[in-house]
């Protein structure tokens, strides 16, 4: 793929909502944003890190606010223009492409958006290939790339540029602006070189995201051999097929918080239990803990194969649960204590995939 | 002296049959009468009122309540529905995804005609985006003119917080169009969700004068049978608007068919939670009360291939009715999905007719009785209604698993003009329940109605306690409840929804309250 268009605007919002695992904010606005945008200024251009010269200014967009807010408020596009120009005049530099930081939900087509908008290419990397609730949450962290300096900006003009002494305190700093820009804004970050997104970023996440999303097309028009294909071609595992029995949802901390109980289809005995804070972390299975973040944990429909977001379950609902190995790229040093179980207050440790 | 007026008459049309009851002040049902839905569905309603009416003492007639379809179905086949200017007032955010953005394009090229986004709206904090832009709505409303448009729908963004904006807006639109030009509000149709909250105003909007068309049929269809009474039809929720309300809230109803049959069941069958099974000519559709009340979806609900943010009964349904066509003979046999429909009492087998339903396997399966003449049917042979039948039983039993939310056995209430093909015995239900007049449940849910009320606001739990933003939002939702007529002496709340909102400072927190009670 070196280009994407009108077509594959379904295929990528299908493999940004699996990959968003249960979060990652639900992708239905921003696949209308990418629309409207490529219907506007034509289709953007994908390329690989590897080609841009190695000194060469990558810079990202995301949204970033309050979920229920975005719903209400709309983005208008240009503030995620807007923060990219901020970042790169407070930088002196133009950027060579737009990234995607979180490969995994609605910030997987903004950034396609907005690269329409600007008449600029998407790299084909990002720094999660899932989604996560914090900036910090990298490879990038990982590799040792700084979050700042990063810009925020809304709609209305309204722009700032932090300089950022950790990663952490990037995401306390961002968090702060929005509250005050109202809620669902563009943040710009992790500013870096193509030759440092070589070294660091995950490649080839968005032509992953699409490849999912069309293998799950194939298995939702019922194809024959497709749901094999695609847990080979994705590296998944099937562990449950089960029924919502129980639905705990609570938000601590800003995060929403929740606890899911599935009850075998086939054999009433067993039950999975699945821990989520925006996304899902932990799945237990009779009580063990079966995958466990970085992996992803993944429902879909055991109907319709649509991949299913948290915020949409009920008591009821008939899922098939995945485990997905996370990109390989998370396997450095440092990775447990920035995504593991702990990271997140769970005490427990990391578990393979089987096989 | 004056007589009582204790009675009140329910009408509900489906897509099959249009369906009448007339009921006593405990709920007794008088009379009930199902008459062919007819092309014009007030030729329906008229003929069910007639049927219904016969020999009662009208005077004694205090309500009437009219469930349809009429207006769903106007989107489903996209006829009649007016075109409609859109004014979103949000500028400069959400410029990102234009009004009607993701409409199907046969009802995007019917309805909308003219849109505008411009200066105004809120934030979640209830700060101005910007100053209402009052020119930019003037020089719509020269478009909304130049263009033809029939109505105009207005939103704007945190309108269900902050009202003025779209109040402001209404009254610039009155001005340049005139008082009499119908103008839908966001705030006034729907709740949170801009772009779900617009295309239901906008469907609102589209619906004016389908909407007018019912009501001022209905009521024409009253006084000619000189019925001095109050006219109400039936909401999503299953409660009631007055007639004038839902002359311009119509979108506020296209729920309210499944919904009536639900509300109808628990009432007949004195249950409030349970299965409810309701079998028509030609679909099924299965549903689960809680609490004497449809549980809602809570997936975005699209109608008409429009995605709205309406709260709907979470239904399962499937093409399986007394007129489904059974095809193919013994371990072969093929059922549906399509159905002969209405045409059951003439078609099928049983009545000399010549194509088999489900209804001719009922009845020779020793299901169905009081209909047919079972020495027309003797001819089909055992293995063909075994197989059927069979189909019907799996068919019905992986809707009702599906369905349940628990393990624990329920009761499931057996409902509508096909609910003989339901069996005796199911797994996951402890008891059925067939209640009298089942057939007509529909349109007795619609009598039965009670008035309601709903708040849907966003609180700080920082600012004032849990309790107390739930005890505000309760009284502000019986007092809704009050002004739509319910009996202030037995209004009651029954339902409470808490959506925390994740990154937003404050504790701040999404409260939906409904309040409803019996018609003063």
């Amino acid at each position: 793929m070196d280009q994407l268009n009108l077509d594959d605007i379904e295929a990528l919002a299908l493999g940004a909502t699996l990959l968003g695992t249960g979060g990652g904010g639900d992708p239905y606005i921003a696949k209308l944003m990418m629309r409207q945008a490529i219907e506007e200024f034509g289709p953007v251009e994908v390329v690989e890190a590897v080609d841009l010269p190695p000194n060469s200014l990558i810079l990202s967009t995301a949204i970033i606010g309050a979920p229920t807010v975005i719903l209400e408020k709309i983005p208008a596009g240009t503030e995620f223009v807007a923060g990219i120009r901020s970042l790169a005049a407070y930088l002196g530099k133009e950027p060579a492409a737009v990234m995607a930081i979180e490969v995994g939900g609605a910030n997987t087509l903004l950034p396609i958006a907005t690269a329409a908008e600007m008449g600029l290419p998407i790299v084909n990397a990002d720094g999660m290939r899932r989604a996560y609730p914090q900036i910090e949450m990298t490879v990038f962290t990982l590799g040792g790339l700084s979050a700042g300096p990063l810009s925020v900006a809304d709609e209305k003009g309204n722009r700032c540029v932090f300089e950022t002494t950790t990663n952490q305190i990037a995401e306390t700093l961002a968090r702060t602006a929005v509250i005050q820009l109202g809620l669902a804004n563009a943040i710009s970050c992790y500013p870096m070189t193509a030759g440092q997104l070589v070294e660091h970023g995950i490649q080839g996440s968005i032509t992953y995201c699409t490849r999912l999303g069309h293998l799950l097309e194939d298995v939702k028009a019922g194809r024959e051999g497709a749901w094999q294909t695609f847990l080979d071609e994705s590296e998944s595992v099937e562990f449950f097929t089960g029924k919502v029995i129980d639905l705990d949802r609570r938000t601590t901390e800003g995060f929403a918080r929740s606890t899911v109980i599935l009850e075998h289809l086939d054999d009433g005995n067993r039950t999975m239990r699945i821990e989520v804070q925006n996304e899902n972390l932990i799945a237990f299975e009779d009580g063990e803990a079966v995958i466990t973040t970085p992996n992803l944990i993944c429902m879909l429909d055991s109907e319709t194969y649509d991949p299913i977001t948290t915020e949409s379950i009920a008591y009821g609902n008939r899922l098939i649960v995945i485990g997905m190995p996370c990109a390989p790229e998370w396997h450095v040093e440092g990775m447990l204590d920035l995504v593991g179980p702990r990271a997140f207050g769970y005490d427990l440790d990391f578990v393979e995939l089987p096989g | 002296m004056n007589k009582a007026r204790d009675l009140r008459v329910g009408v509900d049309v489906g897509g099959t049959n249009t369906d009448a009851v007339l009921v006593d002040s405990a709920g007794a049902v008088l009379t009930s009468v199902k008459v062919a839905t007819t092309p014009d569905p007030i030729d329906g309603i008229r003929a069910a009122l007639d049927a219904v009416l016969k020999g009662a003492d009208t005077a004694r007639i205090s309500k009437a309540m009219l469930g349809t379809t009429h207006p769903a179905n106007a989107i489903i086949q996209r006829t009649g529905l007016d075109s409609v200017g859109i004014l979103r007032l949000a500028a400069p955010s959400s410029l990102g995804v234009r009004p009607g953005a993701a409409w199907p394009e046969d009802i995007h090229t019917v309805v909308l005609r003219s849109a505008a986004i411009i200066e105004g709206g809120h934030e979640y904090n209830g700060q101005p985006i910007a100053p209402l832009d009052e020119e930019a709505a003037r020089r719509f409303a020269g478009d909304v003119q130049a263009n033809g448009c029939g109505a105009v729908a207005v939103s704007a963004a945190f309108s269900p917080a902050v009202t003025d904006h779209e109040l402001r807006a209404g009254e610039i639109l009155a001005e340049e169009l005139g008082f009499d030009f119908p103008v839908s509000l966001s705030h006034q149709v729907g709740s949170l969700n801009l772009l779900e909250r617009e295309n239901a105003t906008i469907l609102n909007a589209a619906l004016l004068s389908v909407a007018k068309s019912v009501t001022d049929g209905f009521q024409a269809a009253l006084a000619e049978r000189n019925l001095q009474v109050d006219a109400y039809i039936t909401q999503n929720d299953g409660t009631l608007m007055t007639v004038e309300e839902a002359a311009r809230f119509p979108v506020l109803t296209l729920g309210s068919g499944p919904t009536n049959s639900m509300r109808g069941a628990c009432a007949l069958a004195q249950v409030s939670d349970a299965l409810v099974v309701d079998v028509g000519g030609t679909s099924t559709d299965v549903g689960i009360l809680v609490e004497g009340f449809p549980r809602e979806s809570s997936a975005a609900v699209e109608v008409g291939g429009v995605r709205t943010n309406f709260r709907m009964p979470d239904l399962i349904s499937m093409g399986l009715g007394g007129g489904t066509i059974v095809r193919g003979t013994g371990r072969d046999v093929a059922v549906g999905p399509d159905s002969v429909g209405y045409a059951v009492v003439t078609e099928a087998l049983c009545v000399g007719g010549g194509t088999l339903t489900l209804s001719d396997i009922s009845l020779a399966g020793g299901r169905l009785d009081g209909f047919g003449d079972s020495s027309l049917v003797a001819e089909v042979d055992s293995a063909t209604v075994t197989a059927a039948l069979e189909w019907v039983d799996s068919q019905l039993t992986v809707m009702v698993d599906r369905i349940k939310s628990a393990r624990a056995d329920m009761p499931l209430l057996a409902v509508g003009g096909g609910a003989h093909l339901i069996p005796d015995d199911f797994p996951g239900v402890s008891e059925i329940h067939r209640p009298e007049n089942y057939q007509v449940a529909n349109a007795y849910g619609a009598a039965i109605a009670e008035a309601s009320g709903a708040v849907d606001k966003v609180y700080s739990y920082d600012a004032s306690s849990r309790e107390e933003c739930l005890d505000e939002a309760r009284e502000l939702a019986s007092n809704v409840a009050i002004r739509s007529g319910a009996d202030p002496e037995q209004v009651r709340i029954t339902n409470v929804t808490e959506i925390p909102m994740t990154y937003v400072p404050g504790g701040g927190c999404r409260v939906m309250v409904k309040a409803a009670g019996p018609l003063a």
